[in-house]
């Protein structure tokens, strides 16, 4: 398994999640994790997409990429110069017996308890990804109940952002 | 000033120098029937969506030109689907527009909705539902820009009813703004005169011409290439006139049913120079054994293809036209330094491979007809200024092979998709975007029953194309492949020869049908069919359905394993496969 995460610019109109998503479908690219919100420029969205680069290159990913006419700007973010981080949602089994171990490996991970029941705990936690699997080890040997993952997002190290330019000059029709 | 979004539709047609929409109207696409009555714009009524697809396909393929095709929703637009398809795929560029039903219906499953946009998003190279009728001429102008530009292809605007009814401002863009859609076109001139060093350097080049030289209309530099470096050329199904047939560089066609020349010359080859070519399975067979020995320069418009299925020593991306030419000036101030470069011994070692294992058949004066010999007598009397357009199969095959292109533009086929039916519409097309010039289809019996309704429109347009039909009463291919890999265990491939009667049939469509099944008869019924004015033309050629389309290389299989085939001795097979480059 190789995962590369790769930000995409793209523009904010109706389907082109249902663009790319499909894209990604019938090439047999896998996705490990895609999330998609808006930018500070609001007709534009930028998705963190984190793709498995064993059956493909990730250069054909990109390049196919690019051909949707909706797709403005791919980068690559690679885990030295990025800021990598995935917000997670985890429901463990909790007895009383074991509810303070489980509160103090939250507070290890620097999560928040945002929820408890008589026999779980909820837990919220933001981390890089090594943090979040750390966590996860740490935690599976209670039981996870549930969780849910957002999935990774990023951006790169230091002043440029690559936003910048990609609205550029029009040209004549 | 004012005006409905259905005349801004048709207004924005016009300003697109649209010359004709192949098209069928129905309720949601309705509105816009009106305006086209009063436009310069000429409608041809179809007698089904997918014969507009064709024809559309057909025209810009005959022209260069955009292609535009027109359908009501639901049912209309997605009869238009495999046309798009196929123009995705052998890169046509197509605008089609479709009606869709009233914006407040969408996604109800309203009476006749289809999500064609969401259908079509992987058959086209860009589509969109427009929500605002201002928003029409900026979607129609880009969707030519994008069909047009780059590498071509076909680009859908989705339109509901209630948008074309309502009142809106006319403003054409004064220009397009696609911050996403950016073609290169210059090539990087670092990479050129890398290409140009490496095509000197070699002793075994072979120059493999893909459809991108004709829709560039690089033909002319090609030619400059090929005979500043004595290059031999082979041009693949798409490529087909893209180089003379009679030129001595020629090698004819590559691939699974090729010339074993071109075959063999790229297995044997030190240089590939892929040219707008997209290394497709049926040239390349098993990847990993195609051309072995030779180093990669490959230039396309479309990055994506550069390293997908073989990797590039030099990539080249931009318009094949400015490549080529530069690539000439690259060559020849490379010569300038150090002086020609030696294929003497490679053309002739190529030159004996095509004069020991040409394609061969075998017409008996008494005996059957042959397919191949309809072909060859097609090209001798009337090939030289024709448009030969195909369906799919066997017949397909045998026309690439045994006609004599010498002119870009003159052969128009489905080669991606492999469309069956293809044929007729596309013949259609070809003719009302070459009117006055003479377009023959070859098809076959199994395709032309696929899409036969369109002689209809023809006769009543006054579409005078010429179908010959190499009705060996089976789908051919299939027979063929049933016959080698399944122990002639035939299934579900016999049609028949005489339901439907061609000539009947054809007449009842308002045009001239004749019918020929002897060698000795084919020239004269050639006459006659050539002779016929104004109406679409039918010949019924009854041809020997054991005929198999060779050299073969089997699917997926390694070029070195080509067959020869039936006409051709064991020893002659035994020598091709050893494939000895002759070069003293």
């Amino acid at each position: 398994m190789s995962f590369h995460t790769l930000s995409v610019l793209v523009e904010n109109k109706p389907g082109v999640l249902a663009r790319v998503a499909g894209l990604f479908s019938r090439r047999g690219f896998n996705i490990e994790s895609l999330a998609v919100g808006p930018t500070e420029d609001e007709s534009v969205s930028r998705m963190t997409i984190v793709v498995d680069c064993a059956e493909r290159p990730l250069e054909q990913v990109v390049k196919q990429l690019n051909k949707l006419v909706n797709v403005l700007k791919i980068v690559e973010l690679e885990p030295g110069r990025a800021v990598e981080r995935e917000l997670l949602l985890i429901k463990v089994k909790a007895d009383p017996a074991l509810r303070y171990q489980i509160i103090e490996l939250a507070e290890v991970f620097r999560g928040k308890i945002v929820d408890v029941a008589p026999e779980s705990l909820t837990i919220e936690a933001t981390g890089s990804p090594d943090k979040v699997a750390a966590m996860l080890e740490m935690l599976e040997p209670y039981g996870v109940r549930e969780l849910v993952r957002t999935g990774r997002v990023a951006l790169a190290r230091g002043n440029r952002g690559i936003t910048d330019r990609v609205l550029r000059v029009p040209r004549s029709a | 000033m004012k005006v409905t979004g259905a005349q801004a539709l048709i207004r924005s047609l016009e300003r697109c120098d649209v010359e004709v929409v192949f098209g069928l109207p129905g309720g949601a696409i309705l509105p816009a029937y009106d305006p086209l009555r009063d436009s310069s714009v000429r409608h041809i009524l179809v007698r089904h969506e997918q014969g507009a697809g064709h024809a559309a396909e057909g025209y810009a393929w005959a022209t260069g030109r955009v292609g535009v095709c027109m359908a009501t929703s639901g049912p209309g637009a997605t009869n238009l689907v495999t046309a798009l398809c196929d123009a995705y795929m052998d890169s046509v560029p197509l605008v089609a527009i479709t009606g869709q039903v009233p914006s407040g219906n969408i996604g109800s499953d309203a009476f006749q909705e289809a999500d064609i946009t969401g259908i079509t998003i992987p058959v086209t190279k860009h589509n969109e539902l427009v929500t605002d009728p201002a928003r029409i001429p900026g979607a129609i102008a880009e969707a030519f820009y994008i069909a047009s530009t780059g590498r071509p292809g076909p680009v859908l605007v989705d339109l509901p009813k209630d948008i074309l009814q309502a009142a809106t401002e006319f403003t054409w863009p004064e220009s397009i703004d696609l911050p996403g859609y950016r073609p290169t076109v210059r090539p990087h001139a670092k990479r050129v005169r890398e290409a140009a060093a490496m095509l000197r350097e070699a002793r075994r080049p072979v120059l493999y011409v893909g459809g991108g030289v004709i829709k560039a209309g690089a033909h002319e530099a090609l030619r400059e290439l090929a005979e500043a470096a004595q290059a031999p050329v082979t041009t693949t199904l798409m490529a087909r006139g893209a180089f003379p047939d009679t030129h001595p560089l020629a090698l004819g066609m590559p691939g699974m049913h090729g010339n074993y020349a071109a075959v063999a010359a790229l297995q044997e080859a030190d240089l590939v120079v892929a040219l707008a070519a997209r290394f497709d399975d049926r040239v390349t067979g098993n990847l990993a054994t195609f051309a072995p020995r030779a180093r990669i320069v490959h230039a396309d418009i479309d990055p994506a293809e550069i390293g997908k299925n073989r990797a590039a020593d030099v990539p080249i991306v931009g318009d094949i036209k400015l490549v080529l030419e530069e690539l000439v000036a690259a060559y020849q101030g490379v010569v300038a330094g150090q002086g020609p470069g030696d294929t003497a011994g490679w053309l002739r070692g190529v030159n004996d491979w095509k004069e020991r294992f040409p394609y061969r058949y075998d017409q008996q004066p008494d005996g059957r007809l042959k397919p191949q010999y309809v072909v060859e007598r097609v090209s001798a009397l009337a090939g030289g200024d024709a448009v030969v357009v195909a369906g799919v199969g066997q017949h397909q095959m045998y026309a690439s092979q045994f006609f004599r292109f010498s002119r870009p533009r003159s052969w128009i086929n489905s080669g991606g998709l492999g469309t069956m039916g293809f044929a007729v519409p596309a013949a259609m097309g070809a003719q009302v975007g070459r009117p006055g010039e003479l377009v023959i289809a070859i098809d076959g019996d199994g395709c032309f029953q696929m899409t036969a309704q369109e002689l209809a429109t023809c006769t009543v347009e006054r579409i005078p194309i010429k179908v010959f039909i190499l009705n060996n009463g089976h789908l051919g291919m299939v027979r063929q492949w049933q016959e080698l890999f399944y122990d002639e265990r035939y299934s579900e491939v016999a049609l028949g020869f005489d339901v439907p009667d061609y000539v009947k049939l054809t007449e009842a469509y308002g045009g001239v049908g004749l019918r020929c099944d002897r060698a000795e008869d084919v020239d004269a019924t050639l006459e006659k069919a050539l002779g016929v004015e104004g109406v679409p033309t039918v010949v019924d050629f009854r041809v020997d359905p054991h005929e198999g389309v060779f050299p073969m290389v089997p699917a997926g299989r390694p070029n070195d394993e080509i067959i020869l085939g039936p006409e051709f001795s064991p020893e002659e097979q035994a020598a091709a496969t050893r494939r000895e480059v002759r070069t003293g």
